[in-house]
């Protein structure tokens, strides 16, 4: 073990709770399960306090006792801290008393939720030695790898598969990052990953650097809670791909309230899938605690995950916490895209659309009761996934540079609504 | 001809750090026997209490997962190739 591990204990699998040294690990070598970090909570509580966290910059690293690095992060300072918008017209729509948006559409730098857990992979990374950085990614992770990592001055190689957005492969090109585009679907790349993380002595972000990597998740809830007036809401809507953010949403709110930063609540974690890759949102309806894979097909490409890693746990949360899962088809992925963009002026990608499309229906089906109040995590940039949506938002409307044509085009459409 | 089949790095340990291991059997449940009697100890690690492929343990045969095949009962032939790979996180 390291002199200086921060704050942080040891790793520790979830399955049987052997511990392992906090090196660049990520399964337990007896039964495979998923190795996480624990923390010397005793120490943490003595420093981190409401003043102290509310004296610090306001970026994710205000709560960085709860963050597995060891020293000062290295990479991404700058990350989190997004808006967390009242989202009253929304509300309306969707017929909740009171709804917010955690708007991540506009995380520094590059635009999704993956910042948060890039900075904290990348600054792990460095602090164990590598000069190679590398992920697996449906798209956003690779942006994040990508960005960061040339800001860091690290050597990046990002795994994605071929059929991605052009918008995403762009985003990870213009850094000068090694884009590897595999012939096949999310998990093949990941198959593909687990492989090459084993060859070569890169730290992969998701592989052997995942116990760092999914706790940077967290710091999405601590926002939530704080910029809520530290409390913990009702109800929190989370869009699951692997199903680690929904996860790392409870722990959060599990931290938060165990040192005393947000009072004891009942809360209830949702988790939001598209129709064309559900295996979660199937295994919840139909009460089971394990899931089936399946090979994903759905315009929702950033959660196009079959087998998910983290759905066992996801499955679990929900349970845990009285939350419902439920997924939506591509055309109301587009609808939930739209009615974000047109009640609050956030363009998000179709994750998003997932989230608003799912809430929908949670709030329909009262699993989420109309007099309740409603966090929805939005996760990712709408300028990222512009395929998705072309030619179904509305067009343009041409004319010549003439006033007579300007006004016989609004004469026309007063007929029209009138 | 033979099976290869690809072993992840947290069981080499087990396997004298061998990567690619060669096996006759003709399943999936066959090879796992034959790799437990060459190198004692694996079974366990890939199997639960109940004979089940663990919960975080993947098996492909030729990149297919043997959940969307017949699990422990998929037929293996010659030339094939068999990865075990541990699940891991999102993009």
């Amino acid at each position: 073990m390291e002199k200086n591990a921060g704050f942080m204990k040891a790793l520790k699998c979830r399955e049987c709770g052997r511990e392992y040294p906090l090196t660049a690990t990520h399964v337990c070598e007896f039964d495979f399960g998923p190795l996480e970090v624990v923390y010397d909570y005793n120490r943490i509580k003595q420093s981190l306090i409401r003043p102290v966290i509310q004296s610090r910059p306001q970026t994710m690293w205000r709560y960085r006792e709860l963050l597995p690095v060891a020293g000062e992060p290295t990479v991404g300072f700058q990350v989190g801290f997004t808006p967390l918008i009242k989202a009253d017209r929304l509300a309306r729509r969707l017929g909740v008393r009171e709804l917010w948006v955690k708007n991540d559409t506009v995380n520094y730098p590059s635009l999704s939720f993956k910042d948060r857990v890039v900075s904290v992979a990348l600054s792990r990374a460095r602090e164990l030695g590598f000069t190679t950085v590398a992920c697996a990614s449906t798209g956003n992770l690779a942006n994040s790898v990508a960005a960061n990592a040339a800001a860091a001055g690290l050597k990046a190689y990002v795994f994605i598969p071929a059929d991605l957005e052009q918008g995403k492969v762009v985003n990870s090109l213009v850094y000068g990052a090694e884009v590897i585009g595999i012939k096949g679907h999310y998990d093949e790349v990941n198959r593909l990953c687990a492989e090459i993380a084993g060859k070569y002595g890169w730290a992969f972000v998701n592989v052997n650097m995942r116990p760092y990597y999914a706790e940077g998740s967290k710091s999405m809830g601590f926002e939530i809670i704080e910029q809520l007036g530290w409390r913990v809401p009702q109800h929190t809507v989370v869009p699951m791909a692997s199903g680690s953010l929904l996860t790392k949403v409870q722990k959060s709110y599990q931290e938060f309230t165990k040192l005393g930063l947000a009072p004891e609540t009942t809360y209830h974690v949702h988790g939001a899938q598209a129709t064309g890759c559900a295996p979660i949102s199937t295994a919840q309806k139909a009460g089971l605690d394990f899931f089936k894979p399946v090979k994903p097909n759905t315009i929702a490409k950033s959660l196009a995950i079959g087998t998910p890693a983290d759905g066992f746990y996801a499955l679990k949360v929900m349970k845990e916490t009285g939350g419902a899962a439920d997924d939506v088809t591509d055309d109301e992925v587009r609808e939930g895209i739209r009615w974000l963009a047109e009640c609050e002026g956030i363009f998000a990608e179709t994750a998003g659309g997932v989230t608003v499309g799912v809430a929908k229906k949670l709030i329909v089906s009262g699993r989420i009761p109309a007099n309740d109040s409603v966090v929805l995590c939005v996760t990712g940039n709408g300028l990222k996934t512009l395929d998705a949506v072309v030619g179904q938002v509305g067009r343009t409307r041409e004319i010549k540079p003439s006033l007579r044509e300007f006004e016989a085009l609004l004469a026309h459409e007063d007929r029209v609504t009138a | 001809m033979p099976k290869k089949v690809r072993i992840p790095t947290p069981l080499r340990k087990l396997t004298n750090n061998e990567e690619l291991v060669e096996v006759n059997a003709a399943t999936i449940g066959e090879a796992i026997a034959e790799l437990q009697r060459r190198f004692p100890g694996i079974q366990e690690r890939l199997l639960d209490d109940t004979g089940a492929v663990r919960r975080f343990v993947n098996v492909y045969v030729n990149q297919e997962d043997i959940r969307f095949l017949q699990n422990q009962q998929t037929p293996v032939k010659d030339g094939d190739e068999i990865s075990i790979i541990p699940a891991i996180a999102g993009g």
